[in-house]
């Protein structure tokens, strides 16, 4: 199998649809288990661990935060956060030679709500996607918030 | 109808040595009141030398409902001023850091200053000839903040004249801002990343009371903390996943926190983890002690890194934690509104490893994204709203009270006691008060 824009489109959207209807334990399977969700809270930021992130979780951390996310004691989540990503078509900033990976920059809008609370975010998703063992899995997926070094609400769900 | 303005008994009796009444925390006059008088009786963080490295360069800050510019002058010197032209009122800088260059220039009328606040140049100047422009105060310049003090970089001011010199407000708590510097080689530290910034909508006092709170973290995190280590534990849990080591010892028993005590000191000011804490047991990062015995000496490098304080409150707003190198500022917006500003500290002279798990706990606690906040953020939000339910207007604090206890000298108690929240409040009564005149009926007659 070789990623084009049309595979990896077809991916992302799909990607985003599991986190809206809530199919965590789905979604961390597209995950390879040396990946990583990658929120940055500079503009342009190039180093995820010598400046300052909002999230930089392995697959452990993301696997902890989609089991809290229906633990009985998780009172953060009573009532629990809905999503709904809406996604400009993605774009191809960089496809290896050998179609078995690519770099992708897909522009968003987030709206995470929880009761009557409701917090809306845009940015870009850049996927770093690759093949392995005959499917599309995420090596990287980075989120930029337009607006990450604003006071923000609290972001339970994953963009 | 105002019910607490000039009327310092009323606030008092909000206070009762075991419980606090919930106007303190929902109150929107108690809250005027607070950036009144609290915020300006009172030393207040407004940042860090190190985010002024070339004469010039101000950055924006608030303290109370005040905007003020702290520069650092063409000498060296750091002055703060109020934000606000002398001429017409215009808020002179609206960005939250920047160089001003030799001077600033008010954008409506171009009144210009110098960097040490002193007028130096007003267009059309024959305009005022004959008016006694040099009598008006206008003529002063930038009007400064009446008291800042520079402590090891750390910047405070106090808004009001008087009263408490820095050295007599803070005493001997200045230890944890001494321990937090020696830990770099090089005895310096800088400001470095943007602060990760959280709204909470709930009282600025709730956060900072639970910066000594040590009988939540095994229950309120158990849904973060506990699954971690559950999930963790379940794998094999071989080896050390730098957040496992990192968010394990939140889930540490009661005797564990009762243990490690907690100190207090006069003027509301207080710390937990006095014998060991949860940031005792990180992995070594190699290089590091080696280069902090060359600087130091052995006995004292070991000593400096014994030291290992968990939170310490600077009374009213802002926690330090030592041994990572972080700051939280709880920004008051409004009686129920908080913005949580973290910032991060580099080093000098330490590997960058250490940098990196400073920044690792920033995101992995503080961020509005980390799953130990929104535990805690629950359980404010949730308070906010139940403390205005009505019949039962108190909020409990009385755990480990002690019938004789006073908060005028240096405590060091059990890690459970409330004893620090009560410190807090004790200073909070005196400071809302002190400057406030007395305008009930029985004070006139």
């Amino acid at each position: 199998m070789n990623l084009d824009l049309s595979a990896a489109s077809d991916f992302i959207y799909s990607e985003t649809r599991m986190l809206d209807e809530g199919r965590f334990e789905d979604w961390l399977q597209l995950f390879t288990r040396d990946a990583h969700y990658w929120m940055p809270a500079e503009w342009q930021q190039t180093d995820p661990v010598l400046q300052p992130s909002l999230m930089y979780e392995d697959w452990f951390l993301l696997k902890v935060r989609v089991q809290r996310l229906s633990a009985a004691r998780t009172f953060s989540q009573k009532p629990r956060s809905r999503s709904c990503h809406v996604l400009q078509a993605p774009q191809i900033d960089e496809l290896a030679d050998d179609a078995q990976s690519c770099h992708t920059w897909t522009p968003f809008h987030y709206t995470e709500i929880r009761g009557d609370d409701s917090a809306a975010f845009s940015g870009w998703l850049k996927h770093h996607l690759l093949i392995q063992d005959g499917t599309i899995m995420i090596q990287q997926k980075r989120v930029e918030l337009l607006n990450f070094d604003a006071p923000l609400p609290a972001i339970q769900l994953f963009i | 109808m105002p019910q607490y303005a000039n009327n310092p008994g009323a606030i008092q009796a909000l206070i009762r040595p075991r419980e606090i009444h919930r106007d303190a925390y929902v109150s929107d006059e108690i809250f005027d009141l607070e950036m009144k008088h609290l915020f300006h009786n009172t030393w207040v963080y407004v940042g860090h030398a190190s985010q002024l490295p070339n004469n010039g360069d101000y950055l924006g800050a608030e303290v109370g409902r005040q905007p003020l510019i702290i520069v650092r002058h063409s000498d060296g010197e750091i002055h703060a001023f109020y934000n606000r032209c002398p001429h017409k009122g215009v808020r002179v800088t609206t960005e939250e850091c920047g160089n001003a260059g030799r001077f600033f220039r008010c954008p409506y009328h171009a009144w210009s200053f110098r960097t040490n606040g002193k007028l130096m140049a007003v267009p059309l100047k024959k305009g005022y000839e004959g008016t006694n422009l040099e009598d008006n105060i206008a003529h002063r310049g930038l009007f400064p903040v009446a008291q800042l003090k520079v402590y090891r970089d750390f910047i405070f001011v106090k808004l009001n004249s008087g009263g408490e010199s820095f050295e007599e407000f803070f005493g001997d708590s200045l230890s944890t801002i001494d321990n937090m510097v020696d830990r770099s080689p090089a005895g310096k530290l800088v400001v470095e990343g943007a602060p990760l910034r959280f709204m909470h909508n709930c009282n600025w006092k709730m956060l900072v009371e639970n910066q000594t709170d040590t009988c939540h973290p095994m229950v309120a995190h158990e849904a973060s903390v506990g699954t971690a280590v559950d999930i963790w534990n379940a794998e094999g849990g071989g080896g050390k996943h730098p957040g496992v080591e990192m968010l394990a010892p939140f889930m540490s028993p009661y005797e564990f926190f009762e243990g490690i005590g907690i100190r207090v000191w006069p003027n509301g000011h207080g710390h937990t983890g006095v014998s060991g804490s949860i940031h005792a047991d990180y992995s070594e990062i190699p290089g590091y002690f080696e280069k902090m015995i060359e600087s130091y000496g052995e006995e004292r490098a070991k000593a400096i890194l014994d030291e290992v304080r968990h939170n310490t409150v600077y009374f009213p707003n802002i926690m330090i934690k030592g041994p990572i190198q972080n700051i939280r500022v709880f920004k008051p917006i409004a009686a129920d509104r908080t913005l949580v500003e973290s910032w991060t500290f580099r080093m000098i002279d330490a590997p960058d490893q250490l940098f990196a798990r400073t920044l690792m706990y920033n995101r992995f606690i503080n961020a509005s994204t980390s799953i130990v906040g929104h535990d805690d953020h629950e359980m404010y939000e949730r308070a906010q709203i139940g403390l205005t339910c009505n019949g039962l207007e108190w909020v409990n604090m009385q755990r480990l009270y002690e019938e004789d206890e006073t908060y005028d000298q240096e405590a060091v108690v059990n890690g459970t006691s409330e004893r620090q929240m009560r410190n807090q409040f004790s200073a909070w009564q005196r400071y809302m008060t002190m400057s406030m005149e007395d305008k009930t009926a029985g004070a006139e007659a």
